[in-house]
């Protein structure tokens, strides 16, 4: 009997999660408009959304957005992690309280005060202040992915690779970097992902015509109904989901390693 | 007598107020076994780590082959650690986590390949080399430990503990092995261990430590038979130590007795601290033996049985192949020879 | 390891982008511009006081509350019953969990627009089972709806860690001394899943508070929450100051909260959070 609650329970829930989704999805494909009837199998949207030039320059400004800001926030993130990793415990303290900041932080604060700061400095608004903004909120989580595993590494290796006649160069290229790359390589992905699912930062933080596909989905959203968002949304879903299994994947096969 | 190869003079470490090594001076020569033996936090692995180039003292000298080496970092010494969690290159096979050091040497491949083999032949795991390092066993890490700080023929081999997550069998037949490889590689070895037997066993040279200073120098026998002071006495081997009086020169009086004993240089009924160990202490009858008491209690051992027996106020601890059953009132014999004195050191 | 200068390009960042902006909003909140130029001054404080807007504030702690309670209500017996299964089905079920997590929250809280609204799906049904249709969107349920559809698995994901990282020899120490099911959840289970609960209040609390998108698109153009009042100062009124300031206050609600939740969290690895 408990386990039928439990089943029944779990199910409602994940029906909850999952119909508006779904719902969505299905809809991408209804020939009308109306979010009520089905008129009919159509892709047509799906055809409207690849046409219109809007959508498709949002959807390059965020993957460019998000490869460049994930992969210079993991250079910087990974060195930062190997610096606090070595440094006394005070000082370790005061670092890692700076980088919860952005992490605790509402979205709309690191917004707008990033927003002040451009204004201030005389940057206009638009591609490099985006690209400034998404390099902030993602340091921290890089720095989040990469500490763990900097913490699980025996203390002995880097010493027994200078023992073995590696300068400290050569001993972090050779051992350290290998054995926390799992870590890097999380923090990459979990940036890249949080900089294409922003919205609030990038709000704030843009101009000049720049535009994500969040912003965009958002201005049209607020005039209404538009089946092309169900199609952008299936896309999206679709996309999420695969990216979700690759790094499950992988992350399985990390954990029969160890 | 070999030339000295290392030399550690007046070296202290402190760490944030903490003091981890006291004013400390040795030295040792080529081919050597010297064990650092002594309890948790007496600075053993400290000094070795110095020595290694992991530490730099916060005072005194450490010199190699006649060099001041203070300031040399470990990459450019001669000197090869095992350390004692064995610090095997996780994603690096077995051929190379050995072959590492001499990549770095920049040597040709083939010369590579065949030190790699000869070494891996040496301890015994030749076939190995494709394995990765996580299939292993601890004996078989252990091995590749040292294998890997071997191939680089450094002048010294440093030992950090390295048998201490084997098993008793396993660990006794390293002991074997590791003296064997010593003796045949005529490598200077630099062991540290808390394990006394194990140190009786292997080396030339005892560096006995506490709380950061040296408490005694010697050979095995020595140190054995001639403890300097209460705590060599007591952690080297199982002891009696007892409060006494130095009547005069060859006489001490102990347990409310006179005993003629071997020692002498003391002062005139000074107090003392006797060690006599338990195998040295005979179980005859009372008649025999002026000092007599009751056997508390008995317990087998295996190798002997250990009594305890109370007398004038004292719990001596007996080994012996024969043994008296609990209650029984007997008598201890101990011969001269068999009575260590040695000055009371007041912080025990 | 003296790599101390590899962190020094981040500490640098965080001076500039993190450090720096806040600052800047600290600043304009406590100043204004006049004619002798510029002035330290707490009026915007003292503007933010009035009941009009204490009123918004209300409405955004309020409606956060209800939706972080409701999380908690919906979401503990999950994090439960994902604990308590076995492992091959668990990671698939938590995978499950985690996916619509990922999706863009906008498309999520859109879904709920053509779901909700007049012609939605859901009036649309009804109408079929002849019922009248529901007024929702636009309204504040529409906007818990919205919160508790978002946040549901931030506040299941870190109870199910804890719980799942329960000992489970304390529970069967506790059956053995005596204790049935439900005392076993009162006195060892719920105690020891305080962590994870504190970690999941705030995971929804603080994003509930501030959010605009969820009050704008399912509360509407009329419906104001302190951060819709925050975007509006900014980017319609033009407003700094007095936008900085009423960021200040609602850093200030998120700071209190998270001292509060601090004390049941159990420090996490990774350094502190205080």
């Amino acid at each position: 009997m408990k386990r039928f609650l439990a089943r029944g329970y779990a199910a409602l829930i994940y029906l909850f999660l999952y119909a508006p989704i779904l719902i969505l999805i299905v809809f991408s494909f209804n020939a009308s408009k109306s979010r009520g009837n089905w008129a009919g199998f159509t892709l047509n949207w799906y055809l409207e959304l690849f046409q219109d030039r809007q959508i498709m320059k949002a959807l390059y400004y965020t993957m460019v957005i998000a490869v460049l800001s994930a992969i210079i926030a993991t250079v910087i993130g990974t060195a930062a992690a190997i610096g606090i990793h070595n440094m006394k415990r005070l000082k370790k303290t005061i670092v890692m309280n700076l980088t919860y900041i952005p992490v605790v932080n509402p979205d709309i604060v690191t917004g707008l005060s990033l927003m002040l700061l451009f204004i201030f400095t005389n940057l206009q608004l638009g591609f490099v202040s985006l690209l400034l903004a998404h390099i902030t909120f993602n340091i921290p989580y890089v720095i989040l992915s990469v500490l763990p595993k900097l913490k699980q590494l025996d203390k002995n290796l880097y010493e027994a690779a200078l023992d073995l006649g590696a300068t400290p160069l050569y001993a972090y290229r050779k051992v350290i970097l290998p054995e926390i790359m799992p870590g890097i390589v999380t923090g990459l992905l979990l940036a890249f992902t949080l900089s294409v699912d922003d919205f609030v930062v990038s709000f704030f933080t843009t101009g000049s015509g720049v535009s994500t596909l969040s912003i965009i989905v958002y201005s049209m959203a607020r005039r209404g109904i538009n089946p092309k968002i169900n199609a952008l949304s299936s896309l999206l879903f679709l996309t999420v989901l695969i990216l979700l299994v690759i790094v499950n994947f992988r992350s399985g096969e990390n954990k029969n390693k160890e | 007598m070999q030339e000295i190869i290392i030399d550690l003079v007046n070296v202290s470490k402190n760490y944030n107020g903490t003091e981890a090594l006291n004013n400390i001076n040795l030295y040792i020569r080529k081919n050597e076994f010297v064990t650092l033996l002594g309890p948790s936090g007496c600075g053993k692995t400290t000094t070795l780590r110095i020595i290694g180039g992991f530490e730099k003292p916060s005072s005194g000298e450490v010199y190699f082959n006649g060099v001041k080496i203070n300031d040399l970092p470990p990459y450019k010494r001669k000197v090869n650690t095992v350390f004692q969690k064995y610090a095997l290159f996780p994603h690096l096979s077995v051929f190379e986590n050995i072959a590492f050091g001499l990549k770095i040497k920049k040597m040709d491949k083939k010369i590579i390949d065949k030190k790699v083999r000869e070494v891996l032949a040496m301890v015994n795991l030749a076939g190995y080399e494709k394995r990765k390092i996580d299939s292993l066993s601890g004996g078989q890490q252990q091995r590749i430990a040292i294998a890997r700080a071997l191939v680089n023929e450094p002048e010294v081999l440093l030992l950090d503990e390295p048998l201490g997550a084997l098993d008793l069998k396993l660990r006794q037949e390293m002991q074997f092995e590791l003296k064997n490889m010593q003796q045949r590689l005529g490598i200077t070895f630099v062991y540290v261990t808390h394990d006394q037997e194990e140190a009786l066993s292997m080396s030339d040279t005892i560096v006995v430590m506490k709380d950061g200073r040296i408490q005694q120098i010697g050979t095995p026998i020595d140190i054995y038979n001639e403890p300097k002071n209460a705590f060599v006495a007591d952690f080297i081997g199982e002891s009696n130590i007892i409060n006494g009086t130095m009547v005069q020169d060859y006489l001490v009086n102990f347990a409310g007795l006179d005993f003629e004993c071997v020692d002498s240089g003391f002062g005139q009924n000074e107090p003392v601290d006797v060690v006599i160990r338990p195998e040295d202490i005979q179980v005859v009858s009372e008649a025999e033996s002026p000092l007599r008491g009751e056997v508390k209690t008995v317990t087998f051992k295996g190798v002997h049985y250990e009594m305890i027996v109370q007398s004038n106020g004292i719990h001596w601890k007996i080994h012996s192949t024969g043994m008296e059953p609990a209650g029984t009132r007997v008598g201890l014999k101990i011969v001269p020879d068999a009575i260590h004195v040695m000055r009371r050191v007041t912080a025990k | 390891m003296r790599r101390n200068w590899l962190s020094y390009p981040y500490l640098f960042w965080v001076l500039l982008f993190i450090l720096l902006p806040l600052l800047l909003v600290l600043y304009y909140s406590i100043t204004s511009i006049t004619g002798e130029g510029i002035r330290f001054t707490l009026e915007h404080f003292q503007r933010f006081m009035e009941p009009i807007y204490l009123r918004v504030l209300f409405r955004s702690v309020k409606l956060a509350f209800i939706s972080t309670v409701l999380c908690l209500l919906l979401g503990y017996p999950m994090a439960m019953i994902l604990a308590g299964k076995n492992f091959k089905k668990k990671n698939v079920m938590v995978f499950l969990f985690v996916v619509p997590m990922w999706m863009n929250f906008l498309l999520r809280t859109y879904a709920w627009m053509t779901l909700l609204e007049k012609n939605g799906l859901i009036n649309t049904f009804l109408a079929r089972l002849g019922l009248s249709p529901l007024n929702i969107l636009y309204t504040e349920k529409a906007v818990v709806l919205g919160m508790v559809y978002n946040f549901l698995p931030f506040m299941v994901l870190p109870i199910y860690s804890v719980l799942s990282k329960i000992d489970k020899s304390l529970i069967e120490a506790a059956e053995d001394l005596g204790a049935n099911g439900i005392t076993v959840f009162r006195k060892v289970i719920f105690p020891l899943s305080l962590p994870g609960v504190a970690s999941g209040i705030t995971m929804v609390f603080m994003p509930a508070v501030t959010t605009f998108v969820i009050s704008r698109l399912l509360g509407g153009g009329q419906f104001t929450l302190i951060g819709n009042l925050i975007e509006q100062q900014f980017l319609v009124a033009g407003d700094w100051n007095f936008g900085s300031a009423i960021s200040m206050v609602m850093m200030a609600v998120i700071l209190l909260s998270i001292g509060i939740m601090s004390r049941y969290e159990r420090e996490n690895e990774g350094g502190g959070l205080w």
